[in-house]
């Protein structure tokens, strides 16, 4: 068995030398200053009263985040009477308690939320369909 | 008035309207010679309205409903509560024209009104606005046998005061529950050594209900579902045979007991929360004995806000959640288990909403 790992690894690292593009340390590094950007924006938007209509903020009705179940889209959202994607449940909050206007499924702060949102719930098992 | 009686005005209120509010009831049982040790009474606490001023007389729609509704159904109970205790949080960014918002609608109340802080009152200005208004945050009184004390229990150390550039950017820290920034609440020194000369010459076998607005024990310290020092209040009430703490900030059903003291949470009017161990980054220690609240439906804007009913008896409460679109619950002291549970679901979980 440990003469297999050690084999595949020479396979891994032979591979690694003879095509350009492995993963560098700058590669992670850039990976994760990008993303931890965006779910930092995420933060700023979920808590921006300017958001809404209202002053009324995400973070008011889900601390955390929490109770946003990112973990179980898309499903069937019997309320809106469809396979949802949660970037329309994010828009119905927008429109509903915020009183504000919805935003474009790629608009860039909807991202920031979703990114935010997922990575508070990070380590909870994907459960695509359950409520 | 009879148990009997009263439930069945609480269910006809609760058929009629769809409100947040909780009623409570304290009654006391015979004594073994046939005498009372004290009157039965009802009161009702309304709490966390969280009132939003959006600009000018603008405040947000859902929020004033929630604490308009709790008003309206209120004022159907019938007998009348002995008296309503607003639980804190009236404002939501402390600011005068949020707190006379409040007082006008709560001014529509037929019964006296008894007035608790809450950290959103309180960290604009310190207090100052609201104390105007409604009078010293810690105070006690005697009902029909009960001793009553109201605490102000969202106090903080003078370095987090004073660590802020602005009365409004402290205010905004406190008021996210979830910001890291925020800091721990406490009673503190000066109001606990009130609270055990209060209590210095009260009997030990006198009902005791302290209402806080934070919970005095330790839930969960990320959203101060917390009071820092609750050990501390816990050892000054220890002494008294019945002790019942009424607190609210946590928007959602809980209670315990620990030793002599039971606790009961009460609803907000505004919106619901998680429970915190939905969180699942961080620990939190939720009374076991609670019985969780569905998650609530975000397309009924009351679902899972409510107000209460309160009966005393025996020197125990049992407190009657009106939930609008959520079956009403009521957390009643069982005698037999001594302890606070819940009527119907104490030992079934409760089912998924069938509206959901
Ligand atoms: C008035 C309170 C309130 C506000 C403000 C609010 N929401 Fe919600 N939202 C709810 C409630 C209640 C639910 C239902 C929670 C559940 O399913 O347990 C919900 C559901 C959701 C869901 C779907 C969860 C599920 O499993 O169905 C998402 C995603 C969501 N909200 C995101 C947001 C975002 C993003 C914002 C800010 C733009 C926001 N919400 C603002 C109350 C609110
Ligand atoms: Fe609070």
């Amino acid at each position: 068995m440990k003469k297999m790992t050690m084999y595949l690894y020479s396979l891994i690292f032979i591979a690694g030398a003879v095509h350009a593009d492995e993963f560098t340390q700058q590669d992670l590094k850039l990976w994760k200053v990008e993303y931890e950007s965006v779910v930092h924006k995420g933060r700023k938007v979920f808590i921006d009263p300017k958001l809404g209509t209202n002053t009324v903020t995400c973070n008011e009705c889900h601390p955390n985040a929490t109770n946003t179940h990112p973990e179980t889209y898309p499903k069937f959202q019997k309320q809106l009477g469809k396979v949802a994607t949660m970037a329309e449940m994010i828009n119905w909050c927008i429109a509903n308690p915020l009183e504000g206007k919805k935003m474009a499924l790629d608009d860039p702060r909807m991202i920031a939320l979703i990114a935010y949102i997922t990575e508070e719930r990070r380590g909870v098992t994907l459960e695509p369909g359950k409520h | 008035m009879k148990r009997r009686e009263f439930m069945k005005q609480v269910s006809i209120v609760a058929a009629g309207t769809i409100l947040p509010m909780s009623v409570i009831e304290v009654a006391f049982a015979d004594n073994p010679d046939g005498t009372k040790s004290g009157e039965n009474f009802t009161f009702a606490v309304i709490s966390d309205a969280h009132l939003q001023q959006i600009k000018g007389a603008k405040f947000v729609r859902n929020w004033d409903m929630g604490l308009k509704r709790a008003v309206a159904e209120c004022n159907l109970m019938n007998p009348k509560p002995d008296f309503v205790l607003f639980g804190g949080d009236l404002a939501q960014l402390g600011k005068a024209a949020e707190i006379d918002h409040g007082a006008e609608i709560l001014s529509a109340l037929r019964s006296p009104v008894k007035m608790m802080m809450g950290e959103h009152d309180y960290y604009l200005d310190l207090g100052e606005h609201w104390m105007k208004r409604f009078g010293e945050p810690h105070y006690s009184f005697d009902h029909k046998g009960t001793h009553i004390v109201v605490l102000n229990s969202i106090l903080v150390d003078e370095a987090w005061i004073n660590k802020w550039k602005t009365p409004m950017e402290r205010m905004q820290t406190m008021a996210g529950l979830d910001d890291p920034n925020g800091s721990p609440f406490m009673v503190g020194l000066a109001q606990r050594e009130w609270l055990k000369k209060d209590l210095e010459n009260i009997p030990k076998d006198t009902p005791i209900i302290v209402f806080s607005h934070s919970p005095l024990q330790k839930i969960y310290k990320g959203w101060n579902f917390w009071t820092d020092d609750a050990e501390l209040v816990q050892d000054i009430l220890k002494p008294f045979d019945k002790v019942n703490v009424i607190y609210a900030h946590v928007h959602q059903i809980q209670y315990n007991k620990i030793g002599n003291i039971a606790f009961n949470s009460v609803m907000s009017t505004a919106w619901p929360w998680p429970y915190p161990e939905t969180y699942k980054k961080a620990k939190s220690y939720l009374p076991k004995l609670t019985v969780h609240m569905n998650r609530a439906d975000p397309f009924f804007e009351r679902d899972a806000t409510g107000w209460q009913m309160i009966d005393v008896h025996s020197g125990r409460v049992d407190l009657h959640f009106l939930l609008p679109h959520n079956e009403n619950r009521i957390v009643a002291y069982n005698e037999k288990t001594q302890q606070p549970e819940d009527v119907k679901y104490q030992t079934e979980q409760i089912p998924p909403q069938k509206h959901y």
